[in-house]
């Protein structure tokens, strides 16, 4: 970081002769975003309905998040290592933050920063990763016991900040963005196993620590019908709405579940649904597809990665991708329960386009400096 | 801390990547398996059910209203409006513009109620009809605002968010009491109708025809409901609508009333109590038809107050009871012509026969008497009728005997309804053995049969019911039913079509003789000298007019009430009096019936003699109204 003053011209013309000439996105990743994010704002520019503003700030937080990726696709992987440890304690610093004073809608998620608000549980999802990676590429891998407690201390941390607002989607995706990363490190399987069996026999113990709300929202969903005017409502119409887009979907703009208010949340946690009921299952395969298409570009380009801090990172981004998409669309669906997850560049919001597109820059990243191919 | 140094990283690397590739490959078939598994859910729902969830979007969505027809009109032979749809205004309010609540509400009522007179009852309905509707929609509150309300309301419009004054169309009676009974009136669906009323036809539709006219041809005027399929939104709010189908309004409906006659018939009867038919012999067509006193049905039509109602239900003189189809009246000697057609039919006299009266008759071997007015002395049938003579009419019907005579005189159509188009007939009482024994399980005497000669005893008749008899005699024998609907028209502008007449029902007698020895009698009590009963009735009159008196008892000369109101005797009889003219070849028979009088021919005649003054005038034997006379 420290460089003679007069050095800087040269350091300028060096850095922007690099810009200029170093290899810039990666094509088959950028072009799917770009479809996707296509899609979505066609979607959100239908379901909307008279609402165009949706689509149009949905727009302007693409071309934010386009020049975040972008400019992050030029950070090295060993600046972002570098200040790993600084960024992943600024978030968890954030989050206490806004468990003292935060503020939102019932909820305590965000955080005023007067030009914009801004949701520091979203920084958690990048840097959790970014975290995890960099403890487990100092040490010897596959992760022995040790590693493993202290990233799953480093886990622990913000998820429970996280939950405790309380967000459980959001504290969900960085557990799991955190886990990918120990399962990418190689954790053995029959540790892995037993993970998965101690998380099925806390289940009970974390019932004891939901809200009410939380509580009712997993009953709703087991029998959607009992409630089938409050929080049932949702999940019956979602299915109303994706069920009667049948085989070719109704047609763009011609959904009538959203237009008509019969589904709630139609631009935001819903968005799905309504992509479902015009587009129908054709585009629900094609777009699950686009989906499996990133994460397996992603997981590509974590393979060919230069380093193991690099790989781990772009693992975890890719997979995490994927929860996202599967939690989403089996809520959407009706087979999971409601919790606030975005379907990724498809739902309305803010924040979460623009984290998601941050970390589409880191792996944009580490395939600029992917190992050389010989 | 004990990092790894370089070396290690480089050996960890070249192993870290291999473990990586697999565990990568491993994810992402996870994942694939994951997402297959989400695709197959969609295809369950999409594919396996979409069929259902198409029906259960469009069944949330999709909505069918009705859209409710206008009512037919009702014209007077002449197309003269009888009952009118016009412009009104109400008063409604959209709860959900009231903000506030329901507290607001309350409050605004009171308030509302300072400018427009707003009564109980229509705060009770207002509150019924909201219970029933969503809160954007509107619910009236007050039916038909004067001008004066609605420019009171206009000045104060911006207190009252939420308050509106809407235009609609309401029935109108534009001759208010005249027709009161022979149109009926329309009122509000009540809960009893609704059960029984198909929803699907009555969708939309507030009012029904509750009595005369409107009730009878309901089906008729009421036409048959379109429908608007409308989108609507998860709150019910109408988005936009899909397809319409105009209703088809109801028929408009001519009626063979002449309403210049019926304004005759009224104010020749006046204030009395009682009625007055007027029948076409020839057709069985109503000409005029009031019964007294009446009442406004433009009362009914926007929601009767309690007020109103009580007082026309508890007014001694019964202003709903339609006498003319359901006032029973004793016929007294208004039934002599028809015992007399009874006899002549029968064969048990002929015209010729004579009977000597000597003031008093008596059953062979009895020692009762059955009074005479006069002892006329001896007298055939012409006679008899002219003068009345009751001895000639108890000799005849006790030789006739009960059944024979009651027989007969159900081929008149006593003691049956006529089959008259409105509603609420009466039947009357025909007197015989079978009525005695099946009403009270009594015995028939034979002076019951005396009785029923002269028109009294068990018998009741309605103004209608005589004024069919009389048709029948007018007709010499023909038998057409009374009715009133002459031409219908689906929608103004729209050709008149006749309507059928009613079924003529059998033919009576098959001697021409007999009405002829009828007529002759009928017509000498008009226009020969005293005794006969109403002479002088006739002078004047161009054509010969045929007619008999009836003045019953109305109480047993054994009752007390008898003796007690004995002096006041303008009240102490029912009177009636039936005639029809010209008396060769009749054109229209007239019956007066009145609940008290002194006697037919003093307070009854002169009211029949008015009617037949007044069709005089308008006897132009109006052709079906033609398009162009119609058009409003």
């Amino acid at each position: 970081m420290m460089f003679a003053f007069d050095h800087l011209g040269l350091r300028l013309r060096l850095l922007a002769r690099r810009w200029l000439h170093a290899p810039a996105l990666d094509w088959p990743l950028t072009c799917a975003l770009v479809l996707l994010a296509c899609i979505g704002l066609a979607n959100l520019y239908s379901a909307g309905g008279p609402e165009t503003n949706v689509a149009l700030n949905q727009g302007a937080r693409f071309v934010l998040g386009a020049i975040l990726m972008v400019l992050l696709s030029r950070v090295s992987p060993q600046t972002l290592r570098k200040w790993t440890p600084w960024l992943y304690a600024g978030s968890v610093l954030l989050l206490l933050v806004v468990a003292v004073l935060g503020e939102g809608r019932g909820a305590h998620r965000w955080l005023d920063l007067k030009v914009f608000r801004f949701q520091p549980s979203e920084l958690s999802k990048l840097t959790m990763p970014m975290m995890a990676a960099w403890v487990l590429s100092r040490r010897e891998l596959p992760p022995k016991f040790f590693s493993l407690v202290v990233v799953g201390a480093l886990i622990a941390v913000p998820a429970a900040l996280i939950a405790k607002q309380p967000d459980l989607g959001t504290a969900l995706l960085v557990v799991a963005s955190g886990m990918f990363v120990i399962f990418l490190a190689g954790m053995a399987w029959w540790r892995i196993g037993l993970v998965v069996a101690a998380a099925a026999a806390a289940a009970p113990v974390a019932w004891h620590f939901m809200h009410d709300y939380q509580k009712k929202r997993l009953f709703t969903f087991l029998d959607p019908a009992a409630d089938r005017l409050g929080d049932g409502w949702h999940i019956m119409q979602s299915e109303i709405a994706v069920g009667s887009g049948g085989l070719w979907g109704k047609g763009w703009h011609h959904g009538t579940q959203s237009a008509l208010e019969f589904l709630p949340e139609h631009t935001t946690d819903f968005a799905f649904a309504v992509f479902s009921e015009e587009w129908g299952l054709v585009g629900v395969v094609a777009v699950i597809l686009l989906y499996i298409f990133i994460v397996g570009r992603g997981l590509m380009i974590a393979a060919n990665a230069r380093d193991t801090y690099s790989r781990l990172l772009a693992g975890s981004i890719s997979m995490s991708f994927f929860v996202y998409v599967m939690v989403n669309g089996g809520m959407v669906s009706g087979i999971l329960p409601v919790v606030g997850v975005p379907m990724p560049l498809i739902s309305y919001g803010g924040t979460s386009v623009v984290a998601l597109l941050a970390g589409f820059g880191m792996l944009m990243s580490i395939h600029n400096y992917r190992r050389s191919p010989h | 801390m004990n990092l790894p140094g370089p070396r290690t990283q480089i050996r960890n690397a070249r192993v870290d990547a291999e473990t990586f590739r697999a565990r990568a490959i491993a994810g992402f078939l996870i994942i694939v398996l994951c997402l297959s598994a989400l695709v197959s859910r969609y295809v369950f729902l999409q594919m396996y059910r979409g069929d259902e969830f198409t029906q259960t979007s469009d069944k949330q969505r999709i909505s069918v209203r009705s859209v409710a027809p206008s009512r037919g009109l009702v014209y007077d032979r002449n197309g003269v409006l009888l009952a009118d749809n016009v412009a009104a205004f109400r008063l409604e309010v959209v709860p959900e513009a009231v903000h506030g609540g329901s507290k607001r509400l309350e409050k605004l009522l009171v308030e509302l109620s300072d400018v427009i007179a707003i009564s109980d009852d229509d705060i009770e309905r207002f509150k019924n009809a909201r219970a029933k509707k969503k809160a954007f929609e509107s619910v009236p509150l007050r039916l038909k605002l004067t001008e004066d309300e609605i420019a009171r309301f206009s000045v104060n419009r911006w207190r009252f968010p939420g308050v509106e004054v809407v235009p609609y169309l309401t029935r109108s009676y534009p001759f208010g009491t005249l027709f009161a009974h022979a149109i009926g009136y329309v009122s509000r669906i009540d809960l009893k109708e609704l059960e029984r009323l198909d929803p699907n036809e009555y969708a939309g539709t507030t009012h029904i025809g509750k009595t005369g006219v409107e009730r009878w041809y309901e089906s008729e005027l009421h036409g048959a409901p379109g429908s608007e399929t409308v989108e609507v939104n998860v709150d019910g709010r109408v988005v936009r609508t899909l397809d319409r189908v105009p209703p088809t309004p109801g028929k408009n409906l001519y009626l063979s009333i002449d309403a210049r006659l019926q304004r005759a018939a009224e104010e020749a009867l006046g204030a009395r109590l009682g009625a007055v038919v007027a029948i076409d012999p020839r057709n069985g067509e109503v000409l005029a038809m009031v019964s007294e006193p009446g009442f406004d049905g433009n009362l009914f039509v926007n929601g009767i107050g309690k007020t109103d109602y009580t007082t026309l239900t508890q007014d001694p003189r019964k202003p709903l009871l339609n006498r003319a189809i359901a006032g029973g009246f004793i016929p007294g000697s208004t039934i002599k012509p028809y015992i007399a057609a009874a006899g002549l039919e029968l064969g048990v006299r002929t015209p010729s026969d004579t009977v000597v009266s000597t003031g008093e008759y008596h059953i062979p071997g009895l020692a009762r008497g059955y009074r005479d007015d006069f002892a006329a002395g001896r007298v055939d049938l012409k006679l008899a009728l002219a003068w009345s003579v009751n001895t000639y009419f108890y000799s005849l019907a006790y030789e006739m005997g009960i059944d024979r005579l009651s027989g007969f005189l159900a081929k008149f159509g006593f003691g049956a309804k006529t089959g008259i188009d409105i509603a609420g007939e009466g039947v009357g009482v025909l007197p015989s053995a079978e009525w005695l024994r099946a009403t009270r399980n009594e015995s028939w005497y034979a002076g019951y049969t005396v009785n029923a000669g002269f028109g009294q005893g068990f018998w009741v008749v309605t103004p209608i019911q005589l004024a069919h008899a009389l048709s029948i005699v007018a007709a010499k024998g023909a038998n057409r039913p009374p009715h009133l609907l002459r031409a219908t028209q689906s929608g103004i502008g729209a050709r008149v079509e006749t309507a059928s007449l009613p079924l003529p029902g059998p033919t009576v007698g098959s001697h021409p003789n007999t009405w002829k020895a009828i007529e002759e009698g009928m017509w000498l009590a008009v226009n020969g000298p005293p005794p006969s009963t109403v002479s002088g009735l006739g002078k004047d009159f161009p054509y010969a007019i045929a007619g008999k008196t009836g003045t019953a008892e109305r109480f047993s000369r054994f009752d007390e009430t008898w003796t007690f109101i004995a002096t006041s005797s303008a009240d102490r009889h029912q009177v009636l009096f039936e005639c029809f003219t010209p008396a060769e070849d009749p054109r229209i028979a007239v019956v007066v019936a009145l609940e008290a009088g002194k006697s037919g021919a003093s307070d009854a005649a002169p009211i029949a003699r008015k009617v037949l003054d007044a069709w005089l005038k308008y006897d132009d034997d109006a052709p079906l109204p033609r398009v162009a006379e119609m058009a409003r």
